[in-house]
């Protein structure tokens, strides 16, 4: 089975100034216990996939799709209630920023606990001993006292391993996360990092995972696509894909980046809109 | 040209004083951009404003070609700031949004009471040397991508031809292909005007790309300073080296895993 499978996924955001198609007739997998990443800049339609992998695109956006599976799920009909049944439960998610996904007047072994709850999976009991298991399990520190701390408690790492927690307490078979690392310190990323594998190790989740930065995947990711402008413009396995790219956008974009791979104060590639480059065919390795 | 000693910044007092900056000695040349590195809450940003005489420090001094300015006041503050000027990370800081592009690039000139078509001139001048056209003068700041932004802000900073620039996280905002732009830029306006860079910023990989030399910060001390290939290749410190582990690069790693010398 597939975490994730859309086929030919096309949104559509309409507003007062006409439609804009933010992702056009893109195919994206994620098997079971595997990591995939979506890159792309502001703009390239990866966080409308997030948002469409967990039912939560406004009102203003038409999906076409010629699949559309969530966790086994066939969620092209869904209800607003569907998707209540199986968010937290079957599908999960990790945001950029854990201070906006954390309440900050509940206790943070109530929050866990809560997935529980809400789909009655467990009683008040034994959903407090499944939430300090999942602090365990995402390495909080001391977390027997932390099950009663605040948000405001802990710090940024801290809060991200929370919302892990929360995201992996059901056991999802998707984790959809977007931008997981992007608001944390080098050294913070990296325990955060290291964490999301180990726990697609455990639990055989497959996790979806987007990002700006091309480090950042290259580190965690098994496959990759390249984003731009709302078309997937390369994809393939992640090393792979990151040391040999094949697409010109895919090359501009690593072009572009800084880094011991290129002489120091050297011009740095350019990307040029007007050029079109996701017009031309996607590379697929 | 710049030259910080024994640089301590305090803030509280008692027993909850709280150290920003530890003591901290920096040495900028003329025409070299030096980068500091650090995690939040390591000093950076507090250092590069002391630089720009913003808060009195606690203790220590700031020489500028070798004149003392910490204490600066008045309409010799007014001078320094014409010599030293600041880019910061989100230009809808620096930006009003209320002023067109035009009149918050000729801010910084008002200071040096330079008027008329002298300001016009310089204006224009300064939009075009950051690849701006000359007519967004009458345009305001929400008309621009951020990118955009980020080299009007450069371009009010660059209109009072400073000799130092302090570049606080200038494309932490920024998307890659967007911040390769800002960064060729910089370096172009340094080979055309030899200014020098006090360049801050948490992301490794860009300061690699340039700075000359490196001072690496924790807890409001300098941990490691020195030429910025040799830190990255061989970090002594086991800060740097924790710091240089945990940056996810692309670029091949057997760059940074293999013995070097020197």
């Amino acid at each position: 089975m597939n975490a994730l499978s859309l086929g030919n996924l096309t949104v559509t955001y309409s507003g007062r100034g006409g439609d804009h198609v933010a992702v056009r007739d893109v195919d994206l997998h994620v098997g079971d216990g595997e990591i995939v990443g979506v890159i792309g800049e502001s703009g390239s339609g990866k966080s409308t996939i997030a948002l469409a992998a967990q039912g939560l695109l406004p009102d203003t956006a038409r999906v076409q799709a010629r699949e559309l599976s969530v966790a086994g799920h066939d969620v092209a009909g869904f209800s607003e209630d569907d998707w209540c049944r199986i968010r937290g439960k079957d599908t999960a998610m990790v945001f950029q920023e854990p201070m906006s996904a954390l309440n900050p007047c509940q206790r943070i072994g109530r929050q866990i606990a809560e997935v529980l709850r809400l789909h009655g999976l467990a009683d008040r009991r034994t959903a407090r001993a499944r939430a300090l298991e999942a602090l365990r399990q995402v390495r909080m520190p001391d977390p027997e006292r932390r099950l009663d701390h605040y948000p405001h408690q802990l710090s940024g790492g801290q809060r991200q391993r929370v919302v892990i927690a929360i995201a992996l307490i059901a056991n999802p078979s998707l984790i959809v996360a977007d931008e997981p690392t992007t608001a944390l310190d080098v050294t913070v990323q990296a325990g955060i990092l290291d964490l999301l594998r180990s726990a697609r190790d455990t639990t055989g989740a497959g996790v979806l995972f987007i990002s700006h930065d091309l480090g950042v995947v290259s580190r965690v990711c098994d496959r990759v696509s390249v984003m731009y402008r709302g078309r997937v413009v390369e994809s393939g396995a992640a090393q792979r894909l990151l040391r040999d790219p094949q697409h010109p956008y895919t090359r501009a974009l690593l072009g572009s980046s800084p880094g011991p791979g290129v002489a120091p104060r050297a011009p740095l590639a350019v990307i040029d809109p007007s050029q079109h480059l996701e017009q031309i065919p996607a590379v697929v390795s | 040209m710049l030259d910080i000693r024994g640089l301590r910044q305090e803030f509280g007092h008692g027993r909850s004083t709280f150290h920003a900056l530890g003591g901290v000695d920096l040495h900028v040349g003329r025409g070299e951009t030096v980068g500091l590195v650090g995690e939040s809450g390591c000093g950076k940003s507090t250092l590069a404003r002391a630089v720009m005489l913003m808060r009195r420090p606690t203790a220590g001094r700031i020489d500028v070609d070798g004149a003392d300015v910490t204490n600066l006041r008045g309409p010799a503050l007014r001078r320094y700031r014409d010599r030293v000027q600041m880019v910061f990370q989100d230009p809808n800081d620096s930006l009003d949004p209320r002023f067109t592009v035009g009149r918050s690039v000729a801010e910084p000139l008002a200071a040096q009471r330079v008027g008329g078509s002298e300001r016009r001139r310089r204006v224009h001048e300064a939009l075009e040397e950051v690849g701006l056209p000359t007519d967004s003068v009458t345009r305001f700041p929400h008309e621009f991508s951020g990118g955009q932004r980020q080299r009007i802000a450069i371009a009010r900073a660059m209109v009072v031809r400073p000799e130092l620039l302090v570049l606080d996280e200038p494309t932490s905002a920024l998307d890659v292909s967007v911040q390769a732009q800002i960064l060729n830029l910089l370096v172009r306006l340094q080979t055309d005007h030899g200014m020098s860079y006090l360049f801050v910023s948490h992301d490794l990989a860009v300061v690699h790309h340039m700075a000359h030399r490196v001072y690496v910060m924790q807890s409001g001390r300098v941990v490691e300073h020195g030429p910025a290939r040799e830190l990255w290749h061989s970090p002594q410190h086991e800060y740097t080296k924790e710091l240089l582990s945990a940056v996810p690069t692309v670029h091949s790693r057997s760059h940074r895993a293999g013995p070097t010398s020197g």
